[in-house]
């Protein structure tokens, strides 16, 4: 049984569980706790990967990637923060939708930074402070420990006033506004910080993998986290966790089955894409939500 | 000129299938204030069909093209009973999150049938194009069957709205749900042949692409998010507004490669999107329902 935990192929995947975990809360804070469907939020771990990437290999330290990351990442956030003030609902999924494909064509397209789609191989371990990562058990550790701080930090947030003032405003904007509450500063921050968090994943996963090009951070890519999200319960953090573990341990039997490569991607895109009908037809609350994904506005709707 | 005109008249048969595709997004949209997006995918399914039947199993191009579309629209009929139907008056983001899933596991499941290579409808003959006289411009067969068909089906398509006893149902409907329930219109059924006619008619677009370009699982990614754009930019909702955007949405596309590198061709549309979603969330024609906009 540790023989099989310190294997190199366990602990990939567990490496990919806490980038995911992050991904996920993340996306939670911005869609379960303020109510906003962000389809976006693959293009902020892009974002997050190719400027840590790009540092890294220009031989910048690591702390200085990481903040690049988490800095680049939510530049990203502030730049759908304003759509986010001014749309909502499925308009907002849309838009920030269109951004995240337009951040994808940037990074394709932008061939003399990111090389375009032939990716970025190579991206160098993580040292900081004279200490190298050198090890998959070593880098289990660092990604474990930043992925409980993001957890921490994330259930701060949503348990302190302010968490319950995005809770409001989910429930009801307008009553939210009426009771003196600014609050396109909350959306603001909110979008920007669950972008910064995404960066964060971006740049573990950057440095994980060693090699990164856009295929990886496209609207699947986002689905992917939103259903993590939706399985483990909106707004609920224990769920994100949760969803995230299930997620990516779920198609790893798949790989056993000795399916060649496009027809188990599709296998397990069809999973994903099932799992995500019947959970909203028969439990939209996930397993541990509290929210039901009902709209405050839902009268209108049929 | 000769670009010029060139890139116009990519434009325009561009602008037709975008504006076939455009037509049932917003015929739903009108009804459930709900954006299908598995839309694209009933597009690729109308191609994939068409495929079957015309090379697989021989059948006339025609007879196939009719075939594909009235497969999509069982195929329609079929996920908005199964998907949507349930989950309406549960708000608006468990059906939008629904659509995607109804999206990919179609993506998916083509890849599983037909496998993740290229298909396509043409036997070898090389497609030589005709050079149109004054403008230059050279325009092939397949693309005047694309112009002439997308025309006359939105053609058809406005008498169906406009004369028949459905087309009036819908449009009472799409006006006020509730008052065209109390005069006796079964809003339910009315839904149904929504998804019937807008199925139909992506697929008659995915069998048009089809016949020009390769097929692929997820060659209604694109096609779904530039048509869904070009619902929005006419007005969400309003066919006419749908037909106008389509063509807007071709055109500016095309043109905007005259300026812009290519590779960010499939971009230039959510750039459109963006911005009418900021600055014009109603469109063209679109009238102010109040959902989308917050205060």
């Amino acid at each position: 049984m540790l023989e099989f935990f310190a294997s190199n192929y366990a602990l990939n995947l567990l490496i990919l569980i806490c980038i995911y975990v992050i991904l996920s809360v993340s996306l939670n804070l911005i869609i379960g706790y303020s109510g906003m469907l962000n389809l976006g939020h693959a293009a902020f771990f892009g974002i997050g990967a190719y400027a840590s990437a790009l540092l890294a290999l220009a031989g910048y330290p690591y702390w200085i990637c990481f903040i690049a990351a988490v800095f680049f990442a939510g530049l990203g956030g502030a730049m759908i923060a304003y759509p986010s003030l001014k749309l909502r609902g499925d308009y907002l999924a849309i838009a920030t939708l269109g951004f995240g494909e337009i951040a994808r064509a940037v990074m394709k397209n932008w061939v003399s930074l990111t090389r375009g789609p032939l990716g970025l191989p190579g991206i160098p371990k993580i040292s900081f402070f004279g200490l190298t990562l050198t090890t998959k058990f070593q880098f289990f550790i660092f990604a474990l420990i930043i992925a409980i701080l993001v957890v921490l930090f994330v259930s701060k947030i949503v348990k302190s006033p302010f968490g319950r003032v995005l809770r409001a405003i989910r429930e009801d904007e307008i009553a939210a506004q009426a009771i003196g509450k600014n609050i396109k500063k909350y959306k603001v921050i909110v979008v920007i910080t669950g972008a910064a968090c995404a960066g964060i994943a971006g740049s573990l996963f950057a440095h994980h993998i060693t090699f990164i090009d856009p295929t990886t951070f496209t609207l699947m890519e986002t689905i992917l986290i939103v259903c993590m999200v939706v399985l483990g319960g909106v707004a609920s953090i224990r769920g994100s966790v949760i969803g995230a573990t299930i997620l990516v341990l779920l198609p790893e039997p798949l790989r056993f089955l000795g399916l060649p490569t496009s027809m188990a991607a599709a296998l397990r895109v069809m999973i994903y894409a099932a799992l995500l009908i019947l959970l909203m037809i028969y439990k939209p609350n996930g397993i541990f939500g509290e929210w039901r994904f009902r709209h405050a506005k839902s009268k209108e709707a049929l | 000129m000769g670009i010029a005109a060139q890139l116009i008249i990519n434009g325009i048969i561009a602008g037709g299938i975008y504006a076939l595709v455009a037509l049932g997004y917003t015929m739903v949209y009108g009804i459930l204030r709900f954006i299908n997006f598995a839309h694209g995918e009933v597009f690729m399914l109308g191609a994939y069909l068409g495929w079957v039947f015309n090379i697989l199993l021989g059948v006339n191009v025609i007879v196939a093209g009719v075939l594909a579309m009235l497969g999509c629209a069982v195929a329609g009929f079929v996920i908005d009973k199964i998907a949507y139907k349930p989950l309406r008056g549960r708000g608006m983001l468990p059906p939008l999150i629904t659509a995607i899933g109804i999206s990919l596991f179609l993506q998916a499941l083509a890849i599983l049938i037909f496998g993740a290579q290229i298909r396509t409808f043409r036997t070898g003959e090389v497609v030589r194009g005709i050079t149109i006289p004054f403008i230059d411009a050279i325009i092939t067969k397949i693309q005047i069957v694309i112009i002439i068909v997308s025309v006359a089906l939105m053609v058809a398509l406005h008498f169906y709205i406009k004369y028949t006893k459905t087309g009036k149902a819908m449009r009472a409907v799409a006006d006020n749900y509730e008052v065209a329930s109390i005069v006796g219109i079964n809003p339910n059924k009315v839904i149904s042949y929504v998804f019937i006619i807008g199925s139909a008619l992506a697929a008659a677009g995915g069998i048009l692409v089809g016949m020009e370009q390769n097929l692929t699982p997820t060659m209604g990614v694109s096609i779904g998010i530039k048509s869904f754009t070009a619902a929005v930019v006419g007005g969400i909702g309003n066919i006419y507004g749908a037909v106008l955007g389509g063509f807007m949405i071709g055109l500016i596309e095309n043109i905007g490669i005259w300026f812009i590198p290519s590779g960010y061709k499939d971009a230039i549309a959510f750039a459109v999107l963006l911005f009418f979603l900021l600055f014009k969330p109603t469109g063209i024609f679109g009238v102010k329902k109040g959902e989308e906009v917050s205060v």
